[in-house]
């Protein structure tokens, strides 16, 4: 199709004239672009990071099964069998009552002398148990507590950090929340500069829109070079928020995910991904921004 | 094709199968009221042939800038209809508007060049825009401007143009792709008597080859000299269709005293004492 190759051709220059003659806007458009992209950049590796630690977290509920005080070697013995053979259940830990209380100290300052002033430990030896998947805990929880099924009178009470997980879960909620709509609102911002520039060139190129109407050419002719303007800019505001991502990634976090656990996290986006993801953003918001303006402010 | 002596740059006309009968240009009791109540043309009827040289003439708004742009379907009339070629205006959709507009060079009082183009990218920009190829447009534009004579000047700018040439500029764009109907709305309003009589001329060359050509004017010194079909209109109304006219009708002595009384504000119209 050597003439659409040619018709391309004398788009892209028209496109380009247009970019050259309204630079200040594009260059604004361009900035809005770079700072949408920047923002989304940034706000989905740190959006996965952090869903991926709330899922760490959540991997790492547990139930405590308090025994009771009088509970035997062999009550001990027996309801780990018992809790080891319980269905959903992955691991089963026991933590005697010195234990117990050696986590105690490691949390509360002095609690070994405050201890001893009650004369003996108060606090109860336990087994925690780690359930196969986190969703499933409730249902662990109803079996191994006292009168669950198997029933094992050696179980005083059983707790789980049902409400830690979920102050967790409601954190990483709001990030991701608080991150969606703040690149919701910048992607529209860039739309709407977008189409602001395009109208511009438009306006300022009315005179030729008026012509190139006079001389009979249709609709899409007209708009062609408009579209390719705005696809441009985004694409150079894409390729040029990639770049500073790039930088930064690369002087920044590579350096410093060596050390802290959340900037590695092993389920963020592949880099690449991310960069194609966008590019391809920035393309569809110009082209949409553009598009918008030429319906209707280029009524042909 | 053409009926013309001047075939020679007719080379990329498309081809076209008008019967001789069918007017190019045909009104029938049209009427255009603008949407603020003011009227453009009121129940103009008028048959225009093949080949024919049209003035259009009368004071300022009385029609003859609305005429040209309904003919060119920028306006919709309120009533009537407008024929061209045999098609009518108002069942040509839309999106085929710019085809219309491609079989119609139009010509304006104030030139409509790019500005920032120069001679002949401007006369290569409606080549450009119908989708014609590269080595046609590198053939066409040349041959036009030479025709024009601006073959010295084409990569010069607008702005580095007298008048004239400007309006030269125009007239190529317009022709350069022969279309059967020239239209020109006051092409030497701007313009010294000297220059019109050059565009004149030009226009004039046009309609030899075979172009329909409809000039709206109100340079009545170039109507009378050239005394081609005249048509007269009055606040939108047609009052004169003349074959080989005169910008104004020729009046006897006692219609001269009646339109200088009426002029000047002395006595009634009806009665000359």
């Amino acid at each position: 199709m050597p003439r659409g190759a040619m018709n391309f051709s004398f788009f892209l220059r028209e496109a380009l004239r247009g970019l050259r003659r309204s630079s200040a806007p594009a260059l604004a458009a361009l900035l809005t672009v770079v700072i949408t992209a920047l923002v989304l950049g940034v706000f989905i590796p740190i959006v996965q990071a952090t869903t991926g630690t709330a899922n760490e977290v959540r991997n790492r509920v547990v139930v405590d099964a308090y025994l009771t005080d009088d509970a035997t070697e062999a009550d001990r013995v027996e309801v780990q069998r018992a809790l080891e053979g319980t269905p959903g259940v992955k691991s089963v830990e026991y933590i005697s009552k010195d234990e117990a209380l050696r986590e105690l100290g490691h949390k509360v300052n002095d609690a070994q002398d405050k201890i001893e002033l009650l004369g003996s430990n108060p606090l109860p030896s336990l087994f925690r148990v780690t359930p196969e998947d986190p969703d499933e805990l409730k249902a662990v929880v109803a079996q191994i507590a006292p009168g669950g099924t198997p029933r094992l009178d050696a179980i005083d009470d059983v707790q789980n950090r049902e409400s830690d997980t979920g102050k967790i879960l409601s954190a990483t909620g709001l990030v991701k929340g608080l991150g969606a709509v703040m690149a919701g609102l910048l992607i529209l911002a860039s739309i709407a500069l977008i189409a602001n520039t395009i109208r511009l060139s438009v306006f300022a190129r009315r005179r030729e829109v008026e012509v190139m109407k006079l001389v009979g050419a249709t609709n899409w002719f007209i708009r062609w070079p408009f579209v390719i303007e705005g696809v441009i800019v985004g694409f150079l505001g894409g390729v040029l928020s990639v770049l500073l991502l790039a930088i930064a990634k690369t002087t920044v976090v590579d350096p410093l995910s060596d050390r802290f656990a959340l900037l590695a996290a092993p389920d963020t986006i592949d880099f690449p991904l991310l960069v194609i993801l966008l590019l391809l953003a920035c393309v569809a918001v110009s082209a949409i921004g553009s598009g918008i303006t030429l319906r209707r402010f280029l009524r042909v | 094709m053409a009926p013309a002596p001047t075939q020679a740059q007719a080379g990329g006309t498309r081809s076209r199968a008008p019967r001789a009968d069918i007017p190019v240009v045909e009104f029938r009791d049209v009427t255009k009221v603008y949407d603020g109540g003011s009227v453009g043309v009121e129940r103009a009827s008028l048959k225009i042939g093949r080949g024919e040289f049209v003035f259009l003439v009368g004071p300022t708004g009385c029609g003859k800038s609305t005429c040209i742009r309904l003919l060119m379907k920028e306006l919709e009339p309120t009533k009537g209809e407008i024929d061209i070629a045999g098609k009518t205006l108002g069942e040509i959709p839309r999106s085929r508007v710019p085809y219309l507009r491609r079989n119609i060079g139009t010509v304006f009082q104030d030139y409509k060049l790019l500005p920032n183009r120069t001679v002949y990218d401007n006369v290569a920009y409606s080549l450009q825009v119908i989708g014609e190829s590269r080595q046609e447009i590198r053939r066409k534009v040349p041959d036009i401007l030479r025709m024009v004579g601006l073959s010295t000047k084409l990569h010069n700018l607008p702005d580095e143009l007298s008048g004239g040439e400007q309006q030269r500029v125009s007239i190529a764009r317009a022709f350069v792709n022969h279309p059967p109907l020239l239209l020109a709305d006051e092409p030497t309003g701007n313009l010294d008597p000297e220059t019109s009589i050059g565009i004149m001329q030009l226009i004039y060359r046009i309609n030899r080859t075979g172009t329909t050509v409809i000039v709206a004017t109100h340079d009545k010194e170039m109507v009378d000299k050239m005394r081609r079909r005249v048509v007269e209109l009055r606040e939108g109304r047609i009052v004169r269709d003349q074959q080989s006219g005169l910008y104004q009708h020729d009046e006897s002595t006692t219609e001269f005293a009646i339109r200088l009384r009426g002029e000047l504000g002395v006595g009634d119209e009806g009665h000359p004492n």
